[in-house]
This record gives C-alpha cells, structure tokens and sequence, in this order.
C-alpha cells in the first residue's frame, strides 16, 4: 500500500475528512505502518495512551476489565479509528485492544498530531468541528434519552 | 616514610627497563625569572653560541674586507706576481685565486648563519619543551582544591599560546645582544678613530636614549601585564559560557553574558590602544634622536672642515659608518623590547604556577621498589579540616578500625563526611591531625602506595577521552610492564625521541608500551583479565550495557580472526531460530537475488558496507564509478526522474513548515535549507525537461532516490519492475568494481565475516524489518539468547570495552559513569576502597545491586562506603555518624538503630 491509499483512508476517517489532501498526505507520511501478529496487544485498558491506530487490514478486539477478567466489547475491522481520545486528551486508555488476526494499522503518534495541530491551525479548526459534532451528537442522544425516562416515569 | 616503603623491587623479567639508571628529570623549582631559567638549563649551550658567534666574526670581517683587496689589488694592480695568502702569483690566477677564497667565505659565512639559527632554534624549542613539561608537571602537583581557584580555560593559553614566542628569544637570549652590541661597539671605536669629537657626536645622544626609553618601556610593560590577565579572563569567561549554556538558555542570560564580555573586550581595546600609543611613541622617540645626530655631524663635521681640522674624506667616511649603525642599534632596540615582553610573559606565567601546598615530587616520580599492602590499623588522629578561613569543616575527629572493616559513613552534606573521605583518600591533606595506616602516616607515602593500594571514586568520575577499555584500566596502568618491541627503523626513531626527551628534562617512559600490570589485577594475561573485567562489570551491573555497545561495535582485524568464525554460526543459528519460530518476516535477510525492501536504494545497489568515504551513501550520487555503472544499465535519467518525484512530494509535504520544525531533521528527505533550491530546480525542469539540468542539479536529484526504503517510505515509487533493474545494477556494480576498489567496500556474503559492519548487523544479516511490532523486541531478545547460547556473552562485552566514551565520557550516561567510576576502582584490587557517594545517579534496587557486587568483591579487604542515604548503612559492619565536623555516633548499626540516635534521625529525615 502507498502513501496515495493511506491517504484515501485518512479521507474515510471523520475527524480528518475535512483537512486538505497536502496535509493528509503530511500525516500519513509521518506515521508507522506497523503490523501486528495474532493476540499482540495494541495497549491495554489504564496505561497512558500515547498513540492512536488506523486500521488498514485485519481486525481487532476491543476488552474491557470486567469483575472476571476481561470482556470482549466489540471487534474493529477496516477503517477503524482506535484510540483516539488519548491523543487529544491525557486520560488512561478505557479499554484494552488486540490483534484478532494479523492486523495492519497506521500509528499516529500523540506527539506528532499535536505538533500538526500546532502547525497547521486548520487542524485545529477540524478536530473542533469534528468534536463538537460529536458532542452535539451525544447531546441529541442524551435528550432522546432523557425524554425515554420521563416517558418511562409518566408510563408508571 | 618508613623503612618498609623503601625495599628494593624483585629483580623480575618484566621490570621495565627504564627504571634502571637513567636519570629522572627534577624541576627544582622555577626560576623567578627568564634570564635564571635560560642559565640554569642551557649555560653551556648559550655559552657555545657566543664562542660560534664570535669566532664567525673574523671570516664575516674578511668576507667584507677581501672585495677591497680584489677590487684595488687584482683588477686594480700593477706589479706581478704578487703574493696572495702563501703564494706569489700572476694578475689572472691572483684574481682567480681571491674570488675563489671570496665564494668559500660566503659558503662558510652562509653555514655560520644556518648552523647558528639551527642551534638557536633546537634550543630555543627544548627550553621551551622543558617549561612546558614543567608547568604540566606543576599542574599534576596542584593540590586538589586549588583546582577550585583556577580555571582550566585560564590554565590552557599559559601552557600554549602565552610560552609559545619565548623558544625564539631564549636562543637569541645572549648571542644576539653580543653579536649586535659587538658590532655597534666596532662602529663606534671605527668612528672614534676617525675623529674622536665626531665619535662623541654620534653617541652623544645615547645616555638619553638610555634613561628616557626604559622609564616609557616600563608602563608598557605594566599595561602589558595587564593585558595578558585580561584575556586570560576572557578565556575563562569563554569556558564557563560553554560549560553553563544550558543555565544561560533557561534563564535568557544571553544579553548579560553578552554585556559582560563586551566590558571585557572593552579593557582589552583599552589596554592595547594605550600599549600600541606608547609603542609608537618610543619608536618616534627613537628614530627622532636616530636622525638627530646627523644634524650635529653636519654642523660640527663641517665647522671642523671648514677650519681645517678635519678631512672632507673623513667626514664622508663617519656619515657612512654612521649609516651602519643604525641597523645594529636598531637591533639592539628590538631585542630590548623582545626581553622585556619575554621576561613579562615568563613571570606572570611562573606566579600563577605556584600555589601553596604542591604535592612533593618525590611522592610522584620514581616509585619505591615494591609496595607493601595497606594492613593494621586506619587511625584517624584529631584530625580537622578548615577551608578558606571559614568555619571548621572537621573539628578534632579521632577513630580508628582495622583496614579490612566494611565502614558507613553517614551524615547530612555538611557533616563533614566529604572532606574525611578526601583526607583518607589523601586527595587533600588535613588542617591538623593525623591518619595512619598500620602506623605509616598517609601523608608521607609515596603516590604509587596511594594509587595501587587504595581506590577513590567520587560522585562523577571523571572519564577520559578514548575506549572504554582505557578508562577502566587506568588504574592498572601506572608504569610501562612490557617494552614494545619496534623493527629496527622504528626502534632508532624510538631511542633519538627518548633522548631528546631526556635533553628537554622530560620523562622518558614510553606512552607506546604495553602499561596495563595483570599481576596488579590478579590475572596472568589478556584472556583472564577480559574475564576479571566482565565480572567486575557484572558485579556493578554495567555489563549489560558494554554487551550492547559491543553488539553495536567492530570487530578490529585480531578480533575477527578470533570470534569472526564464531558469529558466524551466529548468524546462522539466528536464522534457524526465526525459522523454528515463525518468525522469518521480522527481519529481511540479505539476499543477493533479492531486493531488500527495508534497505536503503543506495545499500540495494552496492549490496554491502563501504569502508573509507569512497563509497559513503551520502556521496553516492557524486561517484563516478556510481554513475558510470548506472549509465550502463540504463537507470540514470530513470533515477534522476524518480528524485524529481521525491523531491515533488518533499516540496509539497514540507514547504508550509517554518524551516527550524523538527519534521526536517526526522522525516524529510531535503533539509530546510535546501528546499528553497529544490523549488527552484522543480520549476525549472518543469519547463525546459531534463536538458535545464545542470551536472550540480542531476546529483542533487540524483541522491534523493538513493535514501529510499520501501518498507519505510511508502511512496510508491520503486515497483518490483525497476527492483528488478536495480538488481541488475548491482551485478554489474559488483562485476565490473576495478581491483583499486575492492578495499573500499566489504560485499554482503552469507558465509563471511563482514568487517566493516557492526556485530549486530553481522549476526542478523539482513534488516529488521520496519512496520511489524513485533520485531523491535523479538528480534534482540532472539539475538542475545543465540550469542549466550554460543558462549559469546563475554566476547562481545570484550568488543564493547573498545566504545569510545567520547569527551568526558559524555556518550555514557551518569548512571553509567559511575558504575564505570566504581569498576575501575574495582579492578586494581584496593586494599582499602572509598566510595565517596559514589553510587547516587543509580535508583533504589540498582544501588542495592552495585552495594552487594561491590561488597562481595571486597571481602577480606577494606570498604569505606559515604553514604547519601543513611539507611544503607545496614549493609555494614561498622558506623560512623558525622554531624557538623565532629563525630556523633559509631559502632554497629544495630548498637546505633535506637530512638534518639543521630542516625535514627538521619533514617527518618529521608
């Protein structure tokens, strides 16, 4: 895969979606693609996170420590964006991820998108966006929910 | 020192030779000033130049005097034969034979000049070496805390620049002013004879020269004085900003720093303009009274010819003796400003290499015959440190052990346990009291005692320039073991530079030889001391990191020959082991039909390691072997195409960035600075094509591709088709190498040693691969179990002493430099060993590691252990509680581990 297709998947990933290509091609040239064999663990639930993962091939597991030993919570496939809080914010991983098969993934470095940010404050502009659509996606969920438990209430 | 310190050495095999009987430079002390060192070194050779000087006289004035006899009595005469010398002769061979005798004087007057500036210079560079190598030796005498008061950037102009004019006047010291002076005196007394009024005429001036221009020389000497100081406070000033640019930085102190070297500049112009004003004014002086004096021969002269008195040839004949005599004055001038500038420069050099308390000579050179180990009792008698007139650091403390006791020192920093350790170590030497050893008093033993029976590591030691292997050693190496033997050539060479050595009062061992004493270590050869080294590495926990400069080192060529068989079955057994696990993909193998994708282009294309800068991959682009090659495949404009699509994609990904991002210097293929250029170049070749490049142009393109690794880069560019033709490239780069190239480059080949690689890249032959996650981790974890699995842990330790610790030992880490501090000390086996905080860049469990290592290592001989945290004193025998300079507490740690005690205090202050 080249620089062109990794491109293309950064494209796909809603939180870039909106930067110019030049940039993209920046970032993706500036992240590892590194691979990972069956059962490697990716990072686990509670370290500080200091990178975020694209998935290019392969799948992964996402767990969670429940009260008897880890859960499995979802699986990841193409085009996963994986740990994606912890290089904006510096909040301990809330769960662990494994290679379910031979996974391939593009690593973006927490300090390298910083520096991006940094540099390029159209980033910035863009992970706000995307942020803040997020919020307001969370926010709708919330009042929906809200208005199921008063439903709910009134329902007796 | 007692009668024991001073047996005779057991006549072995191995004493070195230069002990016996030659002579051991002694500087008793420096001269106070020049004209005392000069005679004091070199009276006979000073005295030989005057004998030379003078008797060059005679032939000078012959050589002068025979045009006069060719001119009147060869050319000019009337009666032949004449006599010539012992012979009468015709006019033709009398003119021949003076012309004949003329050439001969001018060869032997032409000898007397070289021969004597020859001499001059040999000698003027001996006493010049000679106060050099004094100085120096002075520096070793220091006592350690004067190095406190001075800076070594003051220390460095003195012992180079500020002595390096003095060789030239120390040979023209007494010959030039007799030789000048002789000649002027001549003149004169010529002068005199033609008319002694005249003769008085002409010197009558000099008695004013005498008194005026000395009085002005002398405020020109003092300002010179205080010049020299003045730039040695620049040198210093130049010092501490590189050694605090860190301190500077983080507290934006550039502009004071600037301030404060612009007043110093300031002085500095100051001074010299001064200096230069009263220069020229002596020189004014000078010349004014130099063409003074014409004045009174022409009025005197000519009243004298007017009345008679005098002869008009006669005048003629003054005024043009009077004409020599300035040049001899003039001389005799310079040379008494070189004197005085010399004598300056020689005394302020001399004052500052003078302290107080040096160390005594005898203590340094010339080590007893054998040196008896330190047993009994260690008693410290009342002993008290006061430093610089400040309260007492040590006040009266008393206490004695017997030499084999593991001993705690504990104490806040201002206990005093620093400067005990520093008395015991005989580093400084108390204010007043006493330690003995066995009943020797420390300060009378000789430094080879001090150095080979007791060890000292401090809380930085300090590493010299060089491997490894020099430093640990250095305590091993105190006197020349085994003469090395030379071929004849090399040995005379070896014997003329000794015995100038011994000319010039310098030591006269030999830096070549083979200085490290195995029986000092214990072992009996090479083998077995690499075998001590390892272990005492392991037991301060440094081997592991040695082991890792030794994977990343050379082999050199007795080392290959050695272990070279060995990793390769390394090499092969590494490969078997990734096989047997699945875990091939992880490292990229080299193979000669093969495109490695995580190699660089350029690495593809020589498929080895260029040895020497022929072949260096950052040159490449410009090798016209490189180039000759890639025209023959056909790959050049392909190339030169494919660095104008690098260079694209750099243009494009970089250009937003400000030139200082760091992104250049980590991912970019073109430096900030370049990049401009490259647009440029883009631009161009974007409407003309190919034919606007330049041959400057083409191989900036061309090296671009040259750094590209497939794995790594992703860029698409290098497709398995134009793989294939890189192969291909390789194959004839290989085929056609002419002979004269073979050296410069070491072929990548799965059954040989590869020399110019490092040991890792030996064993893995091939690339770790990029983008697998694995591979960082299991591959050198992989590496390391097939070396131990073939014996080769402690080889590679070997290969790894020979790391260059860089300057200071900066490429080691703290934590490290002590460890490596600790080993050395470890090594020479000390009697009694000082540890004075000497372990606290290590964390907790590390510096439970070393303590244990370094106190299984000293059992049945001595350890005295300053500690920084007093809880550690429960690894001991034996305590010692410090508190503001007096002794509190002592006995073992369970007698002293009460409520109340000092070190009670101590343990719940951490």
């Amino acid at each position: 895969m080249s620089l062109k297709e990794e491109v293309d998947v950064l494209q796909r990933i809603p939180l870039f979606a909106k930067l110019e290509a030049s940039k993209l091609k920046l970032l993706a040239f500036t992240s590892e693609r590194i691979a990972f064999e069956t059962g490697h663990v990716l990072f686990r639930q509670g370290d500080m996170g200091d990178a975020a993962y694209i998935i290019l091939e392969g799948e992964a597991e996402v767990l969670v420590n429940g009260p008897s030993g880890p859960v499995l919570v979802a699986v990841l496939g193409r085009d996963a964006f994986v740990g994606e809080i912890a290089i904006l914010c510096d909040v301990p991983r809330t769960a662990s991820v494994r290679a379910r098969q031979r996974l391939v993934c593009l690593r973006i470095a927490k300090e390298l998108f910083l520096r991006l940010i940094n540099e390029f404050p159209q980033i910035a502009i863009a992970v706000v966006r995307e942020l803040a659509h997020r919020l307001e996606m969370s926010n709708e969920k919330l009042r929906e929910s809200v208005a199921q438990v008063e439903a709910l209430k009134k329902a007796g | 020192m007692s009668e024991a310190l001073k047996l005779v050495w057991p006549r072995t095999a191995e004493k070195p030779d230069s002990a016996a009987g030659v002579e051991k430079p002694r500087s008793p002390g420096l001269d106070p000033t020049i004209y005392g060192f000069i005679l004091r070194h070199s009276y006979k050779q000073q005295f030989l130049l005057l004998i030379l000087t003078l008797s060059s006289f005679p032939f000078l004035y012959y050589s002068l005097d025979l045009p006069k006899t060719i001119v009147n009595k060869a050319i000019g005469g009337k009666k032949f034969p004449q006599e010539f010398l012992f012979w009468d002769l015709d006019q033709i061979p009398y003119l021949l034979t003076a012309c004949g005798v003329f050439l001969a004087l001018v060869f032997i007057n032409g000898w007397f000049k070289y021969y004597l500036n020859v001499y001059k210079g040999q000698l003027g560079e001996r006493m010049l070496r000679r106060l050099r190598y004094e100085l120096y030796h002075r520096l070793l005498r220091f006592p350690i805390d004067h190095f406190k008061r001075v800076s070594s950037a003051e220390l460095i102009p003195m012992l180079t620049a500020e002595v390096e004019t003095l060789g030239g006047f120390i040979g023209d010291a007494f010959a030039l002013p007799v030789f000048q002076g002789g000649t002027l005196l001549t003149i004169i007394l010529f002068m005199f004879l033609q008319d002694p009024v005249l003769g008085a005429a002409a010197v009558a001036l000099y008695p004013l020269q005498g008194y005026f221009i000395p009085k002005l020389q002398r405020k020109v000497n003092l300002l010179g004085k205080q010049r020299v100081r003045t730039v040695r406070q620049v040198a210093d000033r130049v010092g501490d900003t590189a050694a605090g640019i860190v301190e500077i930085h983080a507290n934006d102190a550039v502009r004071l720093q600037l301030a404060h070297f612009t007043r110093f500049l300031g002085t500095i112009y100051d001074l010299r303009f001064e200096i230069y004003r009263r220069k020229f004014f002596v020189k004014f002086l000078n010349n004014f009274i130099a063409q003074l004096t014409p004045f009174f021969f022409y009025a005197i002269g000519g009243y004298l010819v007017i009345r008679g008195n005098l002869s008009f040839g006669a005048l003629v004949a003054v005024l043009a003796a009077y004409k020599d005599l300035a040049s001899p004055w003039k001389e005799l001038l310079d040379f008494y400003q070189l004197m005085q500038d010399s004598s300056i420069k020689y005394e302020q050099v001399i004052e500052q290499f003078q302290p107080n308390g040096l160390t005594d000579e005898t203590l340094q050179l010339d080590p007893p015959e054998i040196i008896p180990p330190l047993t009994g009792e260690v008693t410290v008698a009342n002993v008290s440190v006061v430093e610089d007139e400040r309260a007492r650091v040590l006040d009266a403390v008393s206490f004695s052990f017997a030499a084999t006791t593991h001993v705690a020192f504990c104490g806040q920093s201002n206990s005093g346990k620093h400067e005990l350790a520093l008395v015991l170590a005989r580093l400084s030497l108390p204010s007043s009291g006493r330690v003995t050893i066995g009943g020797h008093d420390i300060a009378g033993m000789h430094e080879a005692v001090i150095g080979r029976r007791m060890g000292y590591v401090g809380a930085t030691p300090h590493f010299f320039s060089g491997t490894l292997q020099d430093n640990l050693l250095l305590g091993l190496r105190t006197r020349p073991i085994r003469q090395r033997e030379y071929e004849p050539l090399r040995a005379k060479r070896i014997a003329i530079e000794r015995d100038e050595a011994i000319k010039s009062g310098n030591i006269d061992l030999d830096v070549n030889a083979d200085w490290t004493d195995y029986e000092a270590a214990g072992v009996a050869d090479a083998d077995e001391l690499l075998r001590r080294v390892v272990e005492v590495l392991r037991h301060v926990d440094l081997a592991e990191d040695v082991y890792w400069f030794g994977l990343r080192g050379r082999l050199h060529a007795t080392q290959q020959e050695a272990i070279g068989e060995r990793l390769l079955a390394a090499r092969g057994a590494l490969a078997e082991r990734l096989a047997a696990e699945g875990l091939t993909h992880l490292v990229e193998r080299f193979d000669p039909d093969r495109y490695n994708t995580n190699a660089t282009l350029a690495e593809n294309l020589l498929f080895g390691t260029p040895v020497g800068p022929a072949f260096d991959f950052d040159q490449l682009a410009s090798n016209t072997y490189v180039l000759q090659i890639l025209d023959k495949v056909g790959l050049t404009e392909d190339l030169v195409t494919m660095g104008a699509e690098v260079a694209q994609t750099m243009v494009e990904l970089f250009a937003d960035l400000p030139p200082d991002h760091e992104f250049f210097e980590q991912y970019s293929f073109i430096r900030a600075e370049e990049l401009p250029e490259f647009q440029a170049l883009l631009a161009r070749l974007d409407k003309g094509g190919h034919e606007t490049l330049t041959p400057a142009d083409r191989t900036q393109l061309l090296s671009l591709p040259f750094k590209v690794i497939v794995a790594r880069h992703r860029l698409g560019l290098l497709d398995e088709a134009f793989q294939n033709r890189i192969l291909e490239a390789r194959r004839v780069f290989a085929a056609d190498l002419p002979d004269a190239m073979r050296r410069q480059i070491e072929f990548f080949a799965a059954d040989r040693y590869n020399a110019a690689a490092t040991v890792q890249d030996n064993v893995v032959f091939g690339k770790i691969a990029y983008g697998e996650a694995a591979a960082p981790i299991r591959v050198p974890s992989i590496i390391t179990e097939v070396l131990d699995a073939l014996g080769l842990r402690e080889t590679i330790i070997g290969v790894g002493l020979d790391f260059n610790v860089g300057n200071s030992g900066t490429r080691l880490s703290a934590s490290q430099r002590q460890k490596g501090g600790i080993a050395r000390a470890l090594i020479k086996r000390p009697d009694i060993l000082i540890l004075n905080e000497a372990t606290t860049a290590l964390d907790g469990p590390t510096q439970t590691k070393v303590m244990e290592g370094v106190q299984q290592e000293c059992q049945g001989r001595g350890l005295i252990w300053i500690l920084h945290r007093a809880s550690l004193a429960r690894h001991f025998e034996r305590v010692l509680v410090f508190d503001n300079g007096h002794l509190v507490g002592q006995g073992s740690f369970d007698e002293l581990d009460k409520p109340e005690t000092a070190l009670k205090a101590l343990i719940a202050a951490e």
